[in-house]
């Protein structure tokens, strides 16, 4: 008995680790990923790929410089990359993921001390800062080469006079929620594939519904409510741009969002509430990735203020049900 | 039947079925072993040795005498010659002076012990009285003297009996509701006299439909008795827990004991205890235990010794098939690992638990993700992953304004964490300097107090 352990409780632990979420998060981004090759070609496999390599590449490199531990077996970065490709159009050039790779991974994540202390989500923080730096890129859309405009830009034409809705020749809710023919990023346009990969999360308890569910509805009910199609067609714009992959894969992220039930809810809503000011009000004609990225700075003031009741907090004695 | 329970909590595999169909076997100690009798087997104030070396004491003679309100005496459960006097490590890792007495292996029975089979005769201070000359403690792992619990202040309306056995791997209680049913339900109709106001419930989890069948059968002509079947759950044993499964809701408040909502909860070898010192007159000197886990020969249920070291009886039950690599005393979730067997068993040693390498391995920490599961699965409804964080920064304000202190080391936190962080871990360790803190700062102002004077 040379080699007895001896350690703290609990001496029994669950199977699941960072890698394993991180795997599962892959796994749930896969139907996107093949949607997004069928709909926009060969090109949307190359960006994607460019983009996991270099952003696991700039992660091993950031911490073989400063002499870390090296974290890129937990597929963290992996993910990261994909997420950078997805909110690209495939019209950007191959150099573009590399940048914005760079950026996520050292300047969001790295720099703040690595996984678990972003307080951004590197992904949307990458895309912010291509659509600053290259905005005319990241904002061509073309669906088999041929230059189309997003369902959002010709909505937001409707603010121009002598605009209807009728005259806007708008692709049918069939084709925004499949996202046959619809102009947008690699990874947002097809709806379907986004929510196969939400139940396979759920399946394997990854995130909650809490988030996606209600960011979701907080903008079903605005677009309903006071939605520029009138009730009628509330529910079209929920399947427009990013809002299923920002909802599902970018505002779950464990890193920037709040850790109680409640305070997710605040969280959920802040964003749809945010989605849709920007989108109706706002000069750009889609709102989830900014809306996510100031919702995670409210993040660390939601957990201080947000948190559940403590066991035996307040002495009250129930009356025992009578079964 | 509708399973109770709490909110939160964690699902570990419950490993039970390695020994939950072994029958309690019977295990004596070696002729000319020697077995040791710690004085602080149990919360409160250590015992005082009433022996000396060279004395010759029998089977249920009492060595150690209970110093102070709370503290429960100590037994000799061979017969034998009183070798030694000398401090021994205890389970916990901490050492403790004890007793050690040489098995002449006669077991000579004590002629002071007489039993009570009517003891409806008896008084409450009678029943009380016999139930601290007794021995009786919290068997579960606590060992808080019994007599002190089941004298509140408050008026009582629950007596539970703890029968969950969340903690995996165990089957000690389920076996002794198996095979001695009958002693935990007379048990708990003499603590029941106590309080008459009071119903006892039985809380059993629902992974043991064998012990709720037996149990619900034998309590169905009794009016103030009833069985409650408990969702599997961990830490569903948790005194806590249980009342506010039990009772639908009522929660223990903060720095409180049970009794402050009417309840009291004991666990069902401490009934059965309570049962073995009035009925036949038998201090507590035996005890129950469940050996598991991938290491040992023959993973069972054994009646041991109390005193007998883990090793006598690792050796008398077949050794290991594979050189453990992990011995835990108690349960895996909050059981104290052990560096060697040469340590004695005390009353409230329920299992003794032997790894393999595989089964031993713990995963290396790595950087918390935010993934929030340790404040999901809490159940005391506590911010593992910031307690943590502030017990790490030495920020003593911050622990206690974040309710550090109502942690009760379930362990499900660190259970649950995906990034294998030591929550439990740092929060236990925290708690025990915010302890010594409050200590040295109340010995601080009585030598303070006594200056002036």
């Amino acid at each position: 008995m040379d080699n007895i352990v001896m350690s703290a409780t609990p001496h029994v632990r669950s199977k699941e680790s960072v890698q394993s979420i991180m795997r599962d998060v892959i796994i749930a981004l896969i139907p996107a990923t093949v949607m997004g090759i069928k709909f926009f070609g060969i090109k949307a496999l190359m960006l994607t790929v460019i983009s996991v390599v270099s952003s696991v590449f700039f992660e091993w490199l950031y911490e073989k410089i400063l002499k870390k531990p090296c974290t890129i077996h937990d597929l963290s970065a992996v993910v990261t990359g994909m997420l950078i490709a997805f909110n690209m159009p495939v019209g950007a050039s191959w150099w573009m993921p590399i940048v914005g790779a760079a950026f996520a991974i050292i300047i969001a994540k790295q720099l703040f001390g690595g996984i678990g202390q972003n307080f951004v989500n590197p992904a949307l923080m990458a895309r912010a800062f291509l659509l600053a730096s290259y905005p005319s890129a990241m904002t061509t859309w073309s669906v088999d080469g041929v230059t189309t405009a997003t369902p959002l830009a010709l909505l937001k034409t409707l603010k121009n006079s002598g605009v209807t809705l009728d005259s806007l020749n708008l692709p049918s809710l069939a084709q925004v929620a499949t996202g046959v023919g619809i102009g947008g990023c690699i990874g947002e346009t097809c709806a379907i594939a986004l929510l196969i990969g939400f139940v396979y999360l759920l399946i394997r308890k990854v995130i909650s519904w809490r988030i996606p569910v209600i960011y979701i509805a907080t903008v079903f009910i605005l677009s309903t409510i006071i939605g520029r199609y009138g009730v009628r067609m509330g529910y079209y714009e929920i399947f427009c741009g990013g809002l299923f992959l920002g909802a599902i894969f970018m505002a779950t992220d464990y890193t920037t969002s709040p850790m109680t039930p409640k305070g997710q809810i605040i969280y959920a809503i802040g964003c749809g509430v945010l989605t849709y000011l920007i989108r109706v009000y706002g000069s750009y004609p889609e709102g989830v990735s900014y809306s996510i990225l100031i919702m995670n700075l409210g993040v660390p003031l939601i957990d201080k203020y947000v948190v559940g009741k403590i066991f035996g907090a307040l002495p009250k004695v129930k009356e025992a049900k009578k079964a | 039947m509708q399973s109770l329970t709490f909110k939160r909590g964690v699902h570990p595999d419950d490993a039970k079925a390695l020994t939950m169909d072994k029958s309690i076997k019977v295990i004596l100690p070696k002729e000319g072993s020697e077995l040791f009798f710690p004085m602080s087997q149990h919360i409160g104030a250590p015992c005082e040795p009433i022996v000396q070396k060279g004395d010759y004491v029998k089977v249920g003679q009492k060595i150690g005498e209970a110093k102070g309100f709370v503290s429960s005496p100590i037994f000799a459960s061979v017969s034998g010659e009183v070798t030694d006097i000398r401090p021994v490590l205890i389970p916990s890792g901490g050492k403790s002076l004890a007793v050690v007495i040489k098995n002449d292996g006669l077991m000579a029975e004590y002629e002071g012990l007489k039993g009570c089979p009517d003891w409806t005769k008896l008084t409450k201070e009678e029943i009380l009285n016999k139930i601290k000359e007794g021995g009786v403690v919290g068997m579960g792992g606590a060992g808080f003297p019994t007599q002190v619990k089941l004298a509140p202040k408050e008026e009582i309306d629950h007596v539970i009996v703890n029968a969950a056995e969340c903690e995996p791997y165990l089957t000690c209680d389920y076996r002794l509701m198996l095979e001695q049913p009958e002693k935990l339900v007379e048990g708990l109709k003499i603590v029941l006299s106590l309080f008459p106001k009071a119903k006892g419930v039985i809380g059993i989890e629902d992974n043991k439909p064998e012990a709720i069948k037996i149990l619900s059968d034998m309590v169905k002509d009794i009016p103030n008795i009833e069985v409650a079947s408990l969702l599997k759950k961990f830490p569903q044993g948790s005194e806590k827990h249980i009342i506010y499964a039990v009772t639908g809701g009522r929660e223990v408040p903060s720095g409180a004991l049970p009794s402050a909502v009417g309840c009291i909860v004991d666990n069902v070898d401490t009934i059965i205890s309570i049962y073995n010192a009035i009925v036949e007159g038998k201090p507590v000197m035996r005890k129950i235990m469940t050996v598991s886990g991938g290491a040992p020969m023959n993973p069972g249920n054994y009646q041991i010794r109390v005193g007998m070291t883990y090793k006598d009886i690792m050796d008398q039950i077949g050794g290991f098939k594979v050189e453990p690599a992990k011995m835990i005393a108690g349960g895996p979730m909050m059981g104290f690992t052990m560096y060697t067997l040469d340590t004695a068993t005390t009353r409230t040693s329920s299992s003794l638990l032997c790894f393999t390498p595989e089964e031993a391995y713990i995963p290396p920490e790595s950087s918390c993700i935010r993934c929030g599961k340790c404040v999901a699965h809490c159940p005391m409804g506590l911010q593992p992953y910031l307690l943590n964080k502030l017990a790490l920064r030495g920020d003593s304000a911050g622990f206690l304004a974040h309710h550090g202190l109502d942690c009760i080391s379930c362990g499900s936190c660190s259970f649950e964490c995906p990034a294998k962080r030591q929550l439990a871990q740092s929060i236990a360790a925290r708690k025990r300097i915010e302890g010594a803190l409050k200590a040295a700062a109340k010995a601080k102002a009585a030598k303070a107090a006594e200056a002036k004077k």
